[in-house]
């Protein structure tokens, strides 16, 4: 690669090969798009919420399925502390990146999936719980609901989970070393916002009481 | 970068297609000038698709007790229409503008992630060609582009007869799956254009140094960032309701029967402002160069447009007055409507300002630019109305209200458009778009379009209502209704004057040279057309309208024209060091793109069949998308490569 980047001001790293301008706001691309995509997930959660909110007490024909008969508690709980601690993982990915230490960096990147993995099959186990017990998705709004809002946020940790295990696969073709740790973090932005998404919802969805 | 160079040569699959002609070049180019191009070219085949189902509802108002269309084919064809312009043609020109224009106005030499943006093309494409796949798959969308659940949801058209049910649910379906496909074009976009315009300006072009052209396309965009995932969680909800048997928008059991209109108002009204705005930036380019003069009052352009977009938000019950919120939502929301026509009236009169004891040149593009000030100041009066609830009660759902926003959209995006394309067209071909086809495609559009659509305003007070099929003599419609006809024909013949014009001047316009319209903003310092790396020498920017500064020396008073080739006199640092082209290394082109699209257009069929069909679909569409996106990740880099 030419090393002919000019880096005038504003330090960070070059936009890219070649004879670019630095970036403007001293952040790197990738980073400043990762939170301007964040951004926009907030308003998508963000309606998904609003919409359970509305129907935490539509139960329609079937009021015995409501959230004070259905919910484990203790379960959603367990599961997670497994998803906070993921974020936990995902910053020792980082520092090992950071350090130049790539083991250590592909221990953490390799065990933050599977804690994401571990939430997912919990989520999996409690929805076919609840299919059992009779609350499928057309049961009411408010099943209706809680099942798109939930399943939507598993779909947003499986994605995180794959982008893990592209980058330790990544990592293992020598394409990932500290100087490329940029990557490690945004993928990090993107799960603790998923980790975030999931402190709010767990806290609206199980711990806010329904009269 | 020793650690790439120790890396294994990449496979034969991952490496990068480099064909720079031909037909694969352009499937497989991430350049954003290209990018641009085939936006254009695609939005504008949408426009002309719309613009013939608008042609046939309109032979069939033409007069009483039409017979051309059945009631079911004017449904799809109204609905259609507004889906296709809005989505399909307005929303993908003003990106085609966003694409070519953006990077060279704010002198970068590409977007912020290419690859990301030709993904972003082939979505909208693809989205595009699902929806209209519905024609040969059981009919197209038929509820209007604004759908109202639960009328869409549950009780479709004849629950009684079921085969007629099933097809309903399958047009649903083209329109919640259909709508999320492009609206994710549109999201990826907007996550690209806001990261390209904070992030790759020119040395020296700090935010309030940008052209308008460029604050109103990252108004635009942040509108979409916010905007977009609202209208995706409402039309998630809906596939739910109509695929899955969800209970969102059930009354039966304690759904919420209004709430897909906010939902979707919530989207819906700032997306009026996503397709004006760009326009707005554009008209803002082009009267201060036709008129000599630096454009008026630019930070109150500039924050006009802010506050457009702020209020924008605020102000989408305004479409519900007549669905009983009460008498406090209604004079809220009143209240906030009338609001948002402050900082759009700015907007007029900093034009005016502008043009004011300016030395004017009448180009085709200042009369369209004109053309937009002029008639969206009657679509914007006319939105005041609406803001009266006593008056909105009166004229909702009748031809007033599309009246009213076709002078918005089509008075006002749409001449806005134009005027760039005459404005650009040097720029992105290097030869003039022809002036005497141009005036006559002007004077066409005005006429035809204000026959078109001002009679709309009278049979509207008279009470014809919107969408219906046909309407019987004797209520003092027909005159108008034909006035409206004739109009819309006028109007068709422009167009196709125009897309005549376009061709014939590709390859036979006068030559335009790097600066035709002796322009002020630095996109005309490049050749025309510009190279594939866009500049030489990427310009250092020391103030706003910084190549008229260059050109006429600061301080020498009015109209000194500094001598050609002197303008780089000044230019500082950037003519240092080796910046000679062959250094400059653009993004390889990628496949890639391409394959994570198909993808999502491959799953968008799952939910139409059921069981293990679904699934397979469903299965297969990620397998084609997950097979994109590790090829996209382990792709080389261009800098890996050299």
């Amino acid at each position: 690669m030419a090393e002919a980047t000019t880096t005038t001001d504003g330090g960070g790293e070059p936009a890219g090969g070649g004879d670019h301008p630095a970036p403007s706001l001293g952040v790197s691309n990738e980073k400043l798009g990762m939170w301007v995509f964040l951004a926009s997930e907030c308003l998508f959660f963000g309606a998904f919420v609003a919409a359970y909110l509305i129907y935490m007490t539509s139960y329609g024909d079937s009021p015995e399925i409501n959230p004070g008969t259905i919910y484990d508690i203790p379960f959603t709980s367990v599961s997670t502390f497994v998803l906070l601690m993921s974020s936990l993982g995902i910053v020792l990915a980082l520092t090992g990146a950071q350090r130049g230490d790539e083991r250590m960096m592909r221990t953490w990147l390799l065990a933050t999936a599977l804690m994401g993995a571990i939430f997912l099959s919990g989520q999996i186990y409690e929805f076919t719980v609840f299919i059992e017990e009779g609350m499928t998705l057309s049961t009411s709004p408010f099943t209706t609901s809680f099942y798109v809002l939930t399943g939507f946020h598993g779909v947003h940790v499986t994605v995180g989970v794959l982008m893990l295990l592209i980058l330790w696969s990544r990592s293992l073709m020598g394409k990932l070393n500290h100087r490329r740790s940029e990557i490690v973090e945004n993928v990090g932005l993107y799960w603790h916002f998923v980790d975030i998404v999931w402190i709010v919802i767990f806290t609206l969805i199980y711990l806010v009481p329904v009269e | 970068m020793s650690a790439m160079t120790e890396a294994p040569e990449p496979s034969r699959l991952l490496r990068r297609p480099s064909k720079e002609t031909g037909f694969w070049s352009w499937v497989t180019t991430v350049d954003h000038k290209r990018i641009g191009i085939l936006y254009f070219v695609t939005a504008f085949t949408f426009f002309v698709i719309a613009g013939i189902q608008a042609l046939l509802i309109r032979v069939q108002l033409a007069g009483p007790d039409g017979q051309v269309l059945n009631a079911d084919q004017y449904n799809q064809l109204f609905t259609m229409h507004g889906l296709t312009m809005i989505f399909l043609a307005l929303m993908p020109l003003s990106a085609g503008f966003f694409n070519y224009v953006l990077p060279l106005q704010i002198g970068a030499r590409d977007v912020a992630f290419p690859r990301l943006n030709a993904l972003s093309y082939w979505v909208f494409l693809l989205g595009g060609i699902f929806i209209y796949s519905s024609i040969f798959l059981g009919g197209m969308p038929d509820g209007g582009w604004f759908n109202y659940a639960p009328l869409s949801s549950e009780v479709g058209p004849d629950p009684g007869n079921t085969d007629v049910y099933a097809g309903h649910a399958s047009r649903m379906l083209f329109y919640s799956v259909g709508l999320q496909i492009v609206g994710l074009a549109s999201l990826i976009q907007a996550v690209n254009m806001v990261t390209t315009i904070l992030n790759m300006r020119a040395p020296g072009m700090r935010l309030m140094r940008m052209p308008v052209f460029t604050w109103m396309s990252l108004v635009t965009n942040f509108l979409l960032l916010f905007a977009i995932p609202i209208i995706a969680v409402a039309l998630w909800q809906l596939m739910f309701d109509v695929r899955f048997d969800g209970r969102y928008f059930d009354p039966t059991q304690g759904g919420d029967p209004i709430l897909w209109q906010h939902m979707f108002w919530l989207f819906g009204h700032p997306e009026v402002y996503i397709l004006i705005l760009p326009a707005f930036g554009i008209v803002s380019e082009v009267l201060p160069v036709f008129s000599r003069k630096p454009v008026f009052g630019y930070s109150a352009l500039v924050f006009s447009g802010l506050a457009i977009a702020f209020l924008g938000f605020g102000v989408w019950a305004h479409h519900m007055f007549a669905s009983g919120l009460g008498p406090v939502a209604n004079s809220a929301f009143a209240l906030t409507t009338m609001f948002i026509a402050v900082p759009t009236g700015v907007k007029i009169f900093n034009w005016l300002g502008t043009i004011w004891g300016g030395r004017i040149r009448f180009t085709t593009a200042l009369m369209f630019a004109l053309g937009l000030v002029a008639m969206f100041t009657i679509g914007g009066l006319s939105g005041v109305t609406h803001a009266i609830v006593p008056h909105n009660y009166q004229h909702t759902d009748t031809y007033y209200v599309v009246a009213h926003f076709h002078y918005v959209l089509f008075g006002g995006t749409m001449f806005g458009i134009f005027a760039g394309v005459y404005y650009w067209f040097p720029k992105m071909t290097g030869r003039m778009l022809g002036e005497r086809i141009g005036k006559w495609h002007f004077w066409l559009t005005f006429i035809g379009f204000n026959l078109t659509f001002a009679p709309m305003h009278i049979v509207g007070l008279q009470g014809m209502p919107r969408r219906i099929d046909s309407y019987p003599a004797g209520y003092g419609w027909e005159f108008w209704n034909q006035v409206e006809t004739w109009g819309s024909f006028i109007i068709a013949f422009s167009v196709l004057l125009f897309l005549i014009n376009v061709v014939w001047s590709k390859r036979h316009g006068e030559i335009a040279g790097d600066d035709p319209w002796d322009a002020r903003t630095i996109e005309w310092m490049t050749t025309s057309p510009p190279p594939q790396h866009d500049w030489d020498v990427v310009p250092e920017v020391t103030a706003r309208d910084e190549l008229w500064h260059r050109k006429y020396a600061v301080g020498r008073g009015r109209g000194v024209r500094v001598p050609a080739g002197a303008s780089h006199d000044h230019a500082g640092p950037e003519d240092e060091g080796e910046h000679h082209p062959e250094h400059i290394h653009m993004p390889d082109r990628s496949f890639y793109p391409l394959i994570v699209a198909l993808g999502i257009f491959v799953m968008g069929y799952g939910p139409f069949t059921g069981g293990a069909l679904m699934w397979g679909i469903i299965a297969t569409g990620i397998a084609i998308l997950l097979f994109g996106a590790f090829g996209w990740a382990f792709e080389p880099t261009a800098e890996e490569e050299h």
